[in-house]
């Protein structure tokens, strides 16, 4: 059986609908891409696998003896986040929260666990150092360290290379196939990026005007994904961006921190 | 001065002010870290409002022991204004607003109704500047204080994984399956036993400076959580002590004596911090 499968799941809020009658199943060790345009119900089918929030209609079905708690999570970062004082290895450990059970404080296998996930992860050295004070990248993998923490079969990723610049992305992107293909992980990303979309995934749902599901092949295929990687539509998506971000110039001050 | 010091330590209420008033202060920085990053900074100030209004009704109604009206009430108040911030009809900021402003006009009010006191206006001041009733204390209220705040510093010991996990990310906990939901009824409940007890030290309009002075000052400087919950905990103490001790000594009113101390340690914080650099 599936490790994770949709049955005609309807997604939204109850006074409207984002996605209908959705099916879609995931076996250990796909690398699933969730790709759409904003606002078509990625970050709600996310919140749905989760089980943060109940579907109106269908469900969500787990296979192969993985239950619910056994989904890493990879969220978008909070402000909240950004000034908060902790140190890279309470919150690596806070990872093993689902393993304390009815227990208060973290064993040592805990704590092991949580070492050997930044080692993976190569974030050791950083164990000390305080999370606000570390680069995009950094944080991303430190996330990353404690999702694992959490679970060895299933992570969900959002938007995970969001305000990363592009060798931060690139290093994400290898990390996240290395974790598939190595540690036989099973990953689903919600993504704007397309193209990484088609060059790292073996699946893709596409969720939208159009709902496509099926192997990386079939996408490039298919109509939605023609459409959707129409060489035409990206230059005017990009006209767009470069028009907003010309005036604030964001690229150059993000190196300089780094 | 060390033998006046010493003459005033021999009186019970001197020593029994000094022991609450730095178990109170133990109590109230553990938490501000978490209310702090939570944007929850206020709820130290519209809690005790309510107390206050609680105060105001348990007087009215001539209530012997009036901590049992008052903590009830205050407790409830906190787990509906925390529940609140994650419902996205009233914010939590304009939640806490509406119910301390209308607490303390309430209780205001019926104190003036019913007033039994000839001295209202000292009554008052005294609730929201805590002038007096620190020195006040009976034997019964210094047992009561001290067994709530064992209770609340074990719980917070017992609990700090979790606190910890549901503040730095809420999101993540709730997806591994962490109760969140009872996590921050947890938080609601300790607050609210936090703030009924302070009202006895600084009064109901100085209660924030204590949850969440210490905090600011300890994350000012140190990086991690553990470090700066125990930093807060040990400067909320000191200043506490030391502004009891003050205050004894030049005759100034307890709980803004402990705040501008509070206030100073802060900018020694803030400036060690900004040399050590960031």
């Amino acid at each position: 059986m599936a490790l994770l499968s949709a049955r005609d799941l309807t997604l939204g809020y109850s006074d409207r609908t984002l996605v209908r009658n959705l099916n879609f199943e995931l076996n250990e060790g796909n690398y699933l891409c969730i790709v759409g345009e904003n606002g078509s119900g990625k970050s709600t089918l996310m919140r749905t696998l989760l089980g943060l929030q109940s579907p109106l209609s269908g469900k969500v079905l787990h296979g192969d003896g993985l239950r619910a708690q056994e989904i890493g999570y990879l969220p978008q970062q909070t402000q909240v986040q950004r000034d908060f004082p902790a140190s890279v290895s309470e919150i690596v450990l806070s990872g093993c929260q689902t393993r304390l059970g009815r227990r208060f404080f973290y064993t040592r296998q805990d704590k092991e666990l949580a070492r050997q996930n930044m080692e993976l992860m190569a974030v050791s050295d950083l164990a000390g150092k305080c999370y606000r004070n570390l680069s995009g990248g950094q944080q991303q993998r430190v996330l990353l360290a404690r999702a694992l923490c959490a679970t060895r079969r299933l992570l969900l990723l959002d938007e995970p290379v969001a305000g990363l610049d592009p060798r931060a992305t690139a290093e994400m992107y290898q990390l996240i196939r290395r974790l598939n293909r190595e540690e036989k992980i099973t990953i689903i990303m919600v993504s704007h990026d397309i193209a990484a979309a088609v060059s790292y995934a073996t699946h893709i749902l596409h969720i939208g005007d159009t709902v496509f599901f099926g192997t990386r092949e079939e996408y490039l295929e298919s109509r939605a994904g023609r459409e959707f990687l129409d060489p035409q539509r990206e230059d005017r998506m990009n006209m767009k961006v470069r028009k907003k971000k010309q005036p604030v110039r964001p690229a150059a001050g993000k190196e300089g921190k780094e | 001065m060390i033998a006046k010091l010493s003459l005033y330590l021999s009186y019970p209420f001197v020593r029994y002010a000094l022991i609450v008033g730095i178990l109170i202060a133990l109590c109230s920085s553990l938490l501000g870290v978490t209310l702090v990053l939570k944007r929850f900074s206020f709820i130290g100030d519209g809690l005790s409002h309510v107390a206050f209004g609680a105060i105001s009704v348990a007087s009215v109604l001539n209530l012997t022991n009036q901590m049992l009206f008052v903590l009830p009430a205050t407790v409830l108040c906190a787990v509906l204004l925390l529940r609140t911030g994650s419902n996205t009809r009233i914010r939590g900021d304009a939640a806490i607003a509406m119910v301390s402003v209308g607490a303390l006009a309430a209780g205001y009010l019926l104190m003036n109704l019913f007033s039994t006191s000839t001295n209202l206006s000292g009554d008052v001041c005294s609730t929201l500047f805590g002038s007096t009733s620190i020195l006040t204390l009976t034997r019964q209220e210094v047992w009561l204080c001290i067994a709530l705040s064992l209770a609340v510093v074990v719980t917070f010991v017992l609990f700090y994984n979790r606190i910890f996990a549901v503040t730095f990310d809420e999101t993540f906990a709730a997806a591994v399956g962490t109760r969140v939901d009872a996590c921050n009824l947890l938080i609601a409940v300790v607050i609210a036993v936090i703030i009924v007890l302070a009202m006895n030290l600084v009064g109901s309009l100085l209660i924030s400076a204590l949850v969440i002075f210490p905090a600011l000052s300890a994350m000012r400087v140190f990086k991690s959580f553990l470090s700066v919950t125990l930093c807060s905990a040990l400067l909320s103490v000191f200043c506490a002590g030391s502004g009891i001790l003050v205050s004894i000594l030049a005759e100034t009113p307890v709980g803004s004596t402990i705040v501008m101390i509070d206030i100073a340690a802060f900018a020694v914080f803030a400036l060690t911090g900004h040399f050590l650099g960031d």
